[in-house]
């Protein structure tokens, strides 16, 4: 079984989030960047996936070059190898492109990648891969077993959970709880230096939208404490002032 | 500017956020000397298709087909394309759901559009400039963006506009679509939905329970509560670790981002991850016997205080201007 995941390089969930260049850049100093915490998810079923059913997992991610320590530590948590499409990843449809591009020839029986990513929270990639390439894409994916080349998932919809069956080659969102997420350990670590990491470059695709600036909300007003004796006001400020009751 | 707006349905009902879109469809077509067709796929109760003209739809095109009963990502993308084509559509609106963002994005691709998600505002338009505002590091900042291409696909957040109720009729005209049986690959097994509670995205009040509570033996205190203002129940990441409560009540980064009116956390100490998923709220009130609790600098009402003692009180009070 051959397993490609798309892995996100992102700013740690703690990250301060502040922007420089009169708000066009992300500013990354001071600031740890991790593997996206739904990839994350989705990296430890394939390995899981991996070593039940004899396969192989490569990770993908559409980056620039200061994205490899955390392709590294992907290849430390047992991907066997990697491509990096070397590229700033503009907006989703470009990232997808590229996905697509790569996942293409390469015949793979399942491509995982997290339900969104933490950065620019698109939560479409998973679907517009799948309809580039003509599979079928289901997400948020929360429990994956594959059995004979068919697959059966949970996955969340509002307010509760559907299973469902699809043969296999499709393309996933994942979210917990799909598997623990895996901690390298020092064998892993040691060994992901030494596994192929392919450099390849970028496909052309459309430019769809083009950056202005980004922002940060309002500073909030303080907080207007009740006592716990005065419950009765709380709700009369909810009711006359917030007028949200 | 002809605007098509997806409409999802619940057991044939129009759900409140596709009638938000097609009130943000609204608000663009009005300063763009525009159209709003409303797009209404498989079963509807007939009396649900009034809310759509009040809501700004000036017309309602439904493809009745049974196959389109069961919602399908795949078919419902193949659907939408085909009417956004044939009635030269030049913008596609959809209300963020597990269902719609994800069809939204495959109709982008067969149509040739730009697709943007977690829309926050109405766009600017003037001339051939659309600028779109979307919130990024999971509501923690936003970014601006000129859209470029000339065919375009927005998903928006509830809460994005507020919905219009006095509109007038909307004619309604039966439709064909495009399904194969290609679209219908992906086989549903089993669904498991909670009945009759109010659900979580889609919730204008929650009340969320944090490690505070001690077990899930307590949360018949917030329940109640929820009970009272017809609100949804969440949780924080760990009491959802813990079993305590389902997944799909974990509100936060890595679990239900949620935008409600009124947003109640108790016994929730604030982590960063947890805030991310509230902070569109309109209203945050805190109830947390820690005074230190991070949770209070991002409310907008604190309750220094017991839980146990503070909840109770809240519901009869809460009550009591009810009745």
């Amino acid at each position: 079984m051959k397993i490609l995941v798309c892995i996100t390089h992102v700013p740690d969930t703690t990250a301060k989030i502040a922007f420089t260049d009169s708000n066009t850049k992300f500013d990354e100093s001071g600031v740890q960047f991790i593997i996206g915490p739904y990839d994350d998810y989705a990296l430890a079923r394939a390995v899981e996936l991996k070593a039940a059913h004899n396969g192989t997992v490569t990770v993908l991610n559409v980056g620039l070059a200061n994205t490899e320590p955390t392709i590294r530590k992907a290849l430390a948590i047992g991907a066997d190898d990697a491509i990096r499409v070397n590229a700033a990843p503009t907006d989703s449809f470009f990232v997808a492109s590229q996905i697509a591009a790569v996942a293409k020839d390469g015949n793979y029986d399942l491509i995982l990648m997290g339900r969104e990513s933490i950065d620019f929270n698109s939560g479409v990639v998973h679907a517009l891969v799948g309809e580039l390439l003509g599979l079928v894409s289901v997400s948020p994916v929360m429990k994956l077993e594959v059995k004979d080349g068919v697959a059966i998932m949970d996955r969340e919809i509002e307010g509760g959970k559907q299973s469902v069956e699809i043969p296999l080659p499709f393309v996933a969102g994942c979210q917990e709880p799909i598997a623990e997420w895996k901690i390298p350990n020092m064998r892993g670590i040691m060994t992901a230096r030494t596994k192929p990491l392919q450099v390849v470059e970028p496909v052309g695709a459309e430019e769809q939208v083009k950056l202005d600036q980004y922002s940060l909300p309002e500073a909030k007003g303080a907080v207007k404490i009740v006592q716990q004796d005065q419950i009765d006001d709380l709700v009369k400020m909810l009711q006359n002032e917030a007028k949200v009751l | 500017m002809s605007i098509l707006v997806f409409i999802e349905t619940d057991n044939g009902n129009v759900k409140k956020s596709s009638l938000e879109a097609v009130s943000y469809a609204h608000a663009i077509a009005a300063q763009n000397q525009g159209t709003v067709t409303a797009l209404v796929l498989g079963k509807v109760e007939e009396s649900q298709l009034g809310a759509l003209g009040m809501a700004g739809a000036s017309k309602i095109l439904h493809a009745d087909d049974t196959a389109l009963d069961t919602p399908s990502i795949m078919a419902y993308a193949s659907a939408t394309a085909k009417i956004f084509n044939d009635t030269n559509s030049d913008l596609l609106i959809l209300a963020q759901s597990a269902l719609a963002t994800p069809a939204g994005a495959r109709t982008a691709v067969k149509v040739g559009a730009a697709m943007v998600s977690n829309v926050i505002e109405v766009p600017e338009v003037s001339g051939d400039s659309f600028k779109v505002k979307r919130g990024i590091f999971t509501g923690k900042a936003f970014e601006t963006l000129t859209v470029t291409a000339p065919k375009k696909v927005l998903v928006v957040k509830k809460n994005a506009v507020e919905m219009k109720t006095d509109g007038g009729d909307a004619t309604v005209e039966k439709v064909s679509v495009d399904i194969s049986e290609g679209d219908f690959k992906l086989k549903v097994l089993e669904t498991h939905k909670q009945e009759g509670d109010v659900l979580l995205p889609e919730a204008e009040i929650v009340v969320s329970g944090g490690r505070g509570l001690k077990g899930p033996e307590n949360w018949g205190i917030i329940e109640e509560l929820a009970g009272t203002l017809g609100a949804a129940t969440g949780c924080s990441k760990p009491v959802s670790d813990m079993d305590w409560r389902p997944h799909h009540e974990h509100v936060g980064q890595t679990g239900i981002k949620v935008s409600p009116n009124l947003y109640i956390a108790v016994g929730i100490s604030g982590a960063i991850q947890h805030l991310a998923g509230v902070n569109s709220s309109k209203c945050i009130v805190v109830i947390n016997k820690d005074p230190e609790a991070p949770f209070f600098k991002a409310a907008d009402y604190g309750v220094v205080g017991d839980a146990f003692e503070v909840l109770p009180k809240l519901t009869e009070a809460i009550k009591a201007v009810k009745s």
